[in-house]
């Protein structure tokens, strides 16, 4: 969501870090594009205005202009506003509450309400191992209900039945009874979109917020809101108390400006994004995390978890054995392109990768995409099990019969075939240098692993200037670096990743 | 009803018209427009989406205007609204243009395309309204094969407005619903098909695919067919509209938009710049739920709401 802004802000912090001191007019004048920036990914005015207000206060103190690296504090400094505008903390659902625990969801017309209804009730089922129901008080758009239900079946959670002709505030109470007599843990309302300005539906809203007393009442926000988002807000905030805000669309290349707005103007923090269309498309909002991705950062933590996730130990441990032994044959490539696919693919890791944005366009530019990966397994697929062993069999004839057989040409396979060698080089490599070394230093770097994560206020660790500096050069520093790997593997497996970070959090 | 449009918008850009009328006031007196009334006029036209840089060339536009002065020797504040108003209508003429201008195939098909919740199937039943108030017989494709009930909420709006509903299987493709709605339209020499699509992200190549073959599909009965395409943006959108015009337009050829729900708080003031980069036409606003409540788009009703005017 954020790569935009994330282009534009690394544009502006490549001239400061330049500098080898920095004038009060050099930080306006940085201060001005980072305006421009945030107006263009669509972040409120108000919002941008005390943005750049703070950062600026902080920014022309004495401590930073005479510093070694006044270009890295000044990024240290957008960064702890940035993620003070985001909210330290991340918030759990409330939930906890005596049986049925309601959690009540509005927003405007086509916000994603009904979708989130959905996504909520499963999460709440197969992470939190509650009983749900799904209740819809959207009488007026055609289908809404149907369109629930279908969703709450897909979920295999309850739908509270229609009954034709009820008003929302009665469906409410119905609702809230059946919850009681059948002993469900959480009842989620999901009610019609409404303009703020149309006061007839608005105190609708309020009276069912009355009748139901919700445990959590979430606004449901578009991630391409404009300068609107902020309006939106205030009104229901102001209206029903707003406990938290839940921002759809999040895989679409909206710049994350509602992000970054809703903080602020509503106090509440943002909740859940949503991912994608399908029903499981809901993730926790790490707002530490995203300023990480915002300034592109990298968002490692979540990547470790993600493979820790979808990455079974075994095959982990298999493969730091393989590494520190410096092999690295077309099995572990298979294993490794399966293991990136139940990440989410390419886009979903890089995402998570810092310093990697421009790379991942060249990536787009040169059509690699979750595409090639299939066909690269493929290939492998039309190798006999000796040739996967040991790629040195490989002779014109045999090339040819794979390419036939994975239906791709001989120079796919002749990539392929090079970029396994590249990275087996690259593993012996790795293997000299005391395997993952490297790599824990540069992830104690970032403040947080899983180890070491969350200090126990529940504060995002920060992140002191030293460590940011060491941070840029071992991950700015090494963009370059990235990128003439990706020539180098011509289209770069990349894989490794899943071994690598999982075998870290243990 | 153009009246009942105006009204509508206005009382959702109320809010942002008397903080201009506000700023505007402190002019009065002044023989030039202060920096301070400048920066104001820039933040209202930004705060109404019309996005950094149109802002700041209006803002700019009205510094170098020399006004002319009232008797007490003032710039009046109206002249300044007046001004902006002009500005942003100057943009905005070229891109109106009726929906219903070049209907002229029979039968003539109507692809709707947009993102996920802006409000196709809203819209595509509001458009079968007008063409039944025009004696025109309509077919509604339900090519949303994806969204759960998508199919049930035309078939509702299919049913008030008396048109008949083409929907396949859930899950089903999408293509070959539009493609026996067109050929069933031909068959039955109905006059007017409107394709309904499934929501999708600009950036999911595939699913961008997805509509190129759609239209493809439907060439394959009639060169000329999809005869209009027209993408549907919220108006609660920001710059983000940019990036979604951009990738539909390069997927099927956009020939006009819609912008829906102006009837909120947002002012859709993104569609100034729109016009100026695409030159793609607006056809009609959304401004309610009801049947009626589609309205054709004029540059100067739109111009003059976001200034804070009255409409001429």
């Amino acid at each position: 969501m954020f790569e935009n802004l994330t282009d534009k802000l690394g544009n502006v912090f490549k001239g400061l870090t330049k500098r080898g001191s920095l004038s009060e007019g050099n930080v306006d004048e940085a201060l001005k594009e980072v305006r421009t920036a945030l107006l263009e990914a669509d972040v409120a005015l108000s919002v941008v205005k005390e943005f750049i207000d703070k950062v600026r206060v902080r920014a022309v103190g004495e401590e930073v202009l005479r510093s070694v690296t006044p270009g890295q504090q000044v990024i240290k400094i957008v960064n702890d506003v940035l993620i003070e505008v985001l909210g330290s903390n991340e918030s759990e659902l409330l939930i906890d509450h005596a049986p049925p625990a309601v959690i009540l969801l509005v927003g405007l017309q086509g916000s994603g309400k009904t979708t989130t209804a959905g996504k909520l009730a499963l999460h709440l089922k197969s992470k939190k191992r509650k009983k749900v129901m799904l209740a819809s008080l959207d009488i007026y758009r055609p289908a809404a209900r149907e369109q629930l239900r279908i969703l709450g079946e897909q979920a295999e959670v309850s739908v509270l039945p229609e009954i034709d002709g009820e008003s929302p505030e009665k469906i409410t109470k119905r609702a809230m009874a059946a919850s009681k007599i059948q002993a469900i843990d959480v009842l989620i309302l999901d009610t019609a979109g409404r303009t703020t300005i149309d006061t007839a539906m608005m105190s609708e809203a309020q009276e069912v917020f009355k009748l139901s007393s919700p445990s959590e009442t979430l606004l449901i926000a578009d991630a391409m809101t404009g300068q609107d988002a902020v309006q939106t807000a205030k009104a229901f905030s102001e209206l029903i108390k707003i406990s938290g805000v839940v921002l759809t669309r999040t895989d679409g290349d909206a710049r994350g400006g509602a992000a970054l707005s809703m903080r602020s103007v509503t106090g509440c923090p943002i909740k859940f994004v949503g991912v994608s269309e399908k029903l499981e498309g809901l993730e926790a909002f790490h707002p530490d995390r995203a300023a990480g991705r915002i300034l592109d950062m990298g968002d490692v933590v979540s990547l470790v978890e993600k493979a820790a996730e979808t990455i079974a130990e075994e095959d982990a441990a298999h493969m730091m054995k393989r590494m520190s032994q410096g092999s690295f044959d077309m099995n572990d490539m298979l294993k490794q392109i399966g293991q990136l696919k139940k990440m989410g693919g390419l886009g979903g890791v890089m995402s998570m990768l810092p310093g990697i944005g421009k790379l991942q366009k060249q990536m787009a530019a040169n059509n690699f995409n979750d595409k090639s990966i299939s066909k690269q397994e493929a290939i492998i697929y039309s190798m006999t099990k000796k040739e996967r062993i040991n790629v040195a069999l490989l002779n014109a004839s045999r090339r040819k019969r794979i390419a036939s057989g994975s239906g791709t040409v001989v120079s796919d396979v002749n990539r392929l075939v090079k970029q396994q060698q590249d990275m087996a080089r690259m593993m012996k490599k790795m293997g000299k240098m005391g395997g993952l070394g490297g790599l824990k230093n540069m992830m104690s770097s970032l403040g947080g692993t899983s180890q070491d994560a969350p200090t126990s206020d529940g504060q995002a660790p920060a992140m002191d200037s030293e460590k940011m500096a060491q941070l840029q050069k071992m991950m700015g520093g090494n963009m370059p670096n990235l990128g003439n790997m990706a020539n180098k593997f011509g289209g770069m497996g990349l894989p490794g990743l899943g071994g690598n970070s999982s075998k870290k959090r243990r | 009803m153009a009246l009942n449009w105006f009204k509508k918008l206005k009382t959702g850009l109320s809010k942002s018209a008397s903080k201009v009328g506000g700023a505007l006031a402190s002019v009065t007196g002044k023989k030039v427009v202060d920096q301070l009334t400048l920066d104001d006029i820039e933040d209202q036209l930004i705060l109404a989406d019309l996005g950094i840089q149109v802002s700041a060339r209006i803002t700019k536009k009205i510094k170098d205007k020399k006004f002319v002065l009232n008797d007490k020797k003032e710039i009046a504040s109206l002249d300044i609204t007046e001004t902006v108003a002009a500005e942003i209508e100057e943009i905005l003429l070229p891109c109106e243009l009726s929906l219903f201008d070049n209907v002229t195939s029979k039968p003539h098909v109507l692809f709707l395309a947009g993102v996920n919740g802006s409000g196709k199937t809203t819209t595509a039943g509001k458009i079968a309204e007008q063409f039944r108030l025009q004696n025109k017989s309509v077919i509604l494709a339900a090519s949303d094969t994806f969204r759960a009930a998508a199919v049930e909420q035309l078939k509702t709006w299919g049913n008030r407005v008396g048109a008949e509903v083409v929907s396949g299987v859930d899950g089903g493709d999408s293509a070959a619903v539009a493609f026996q709605a067109f050929q069933k339209a031909q068959n039955e020499s109905v006059d007017i098909v409107i394709v309904d699509t499934a929501g999708r992200l600009q950036n999911k190549k595939d699913l961008m695919e997805e509509l190129t073959k759609t239209c493809r599909v439907l060439a394959k009965l009639d060169d000329n067919a999809p005869h209009q395409k027209v993408v549907v943006l919220d108006g609660t959108v920001g710059q983000n509209a940019h990036s979604q015009l951009e990738s539909f337009n390069e997927a099927i050829g956009l020939t006009g938009m819609i912008i829906t729900k102006l009837d909120g708080s947002a002012k859709g003031g993104v569609v100034v710049s729109l016009a100026e980069k695409f030159k793609i036409p607006i056809h009609s606003v959304g401004v309610g739920e009801g049947l009626d409540d589609l309205q054709p788009f004029k540059a100067s009703s739109f111009s003059r709401a976001i200034a804070g005017l009255d409409e001429l």
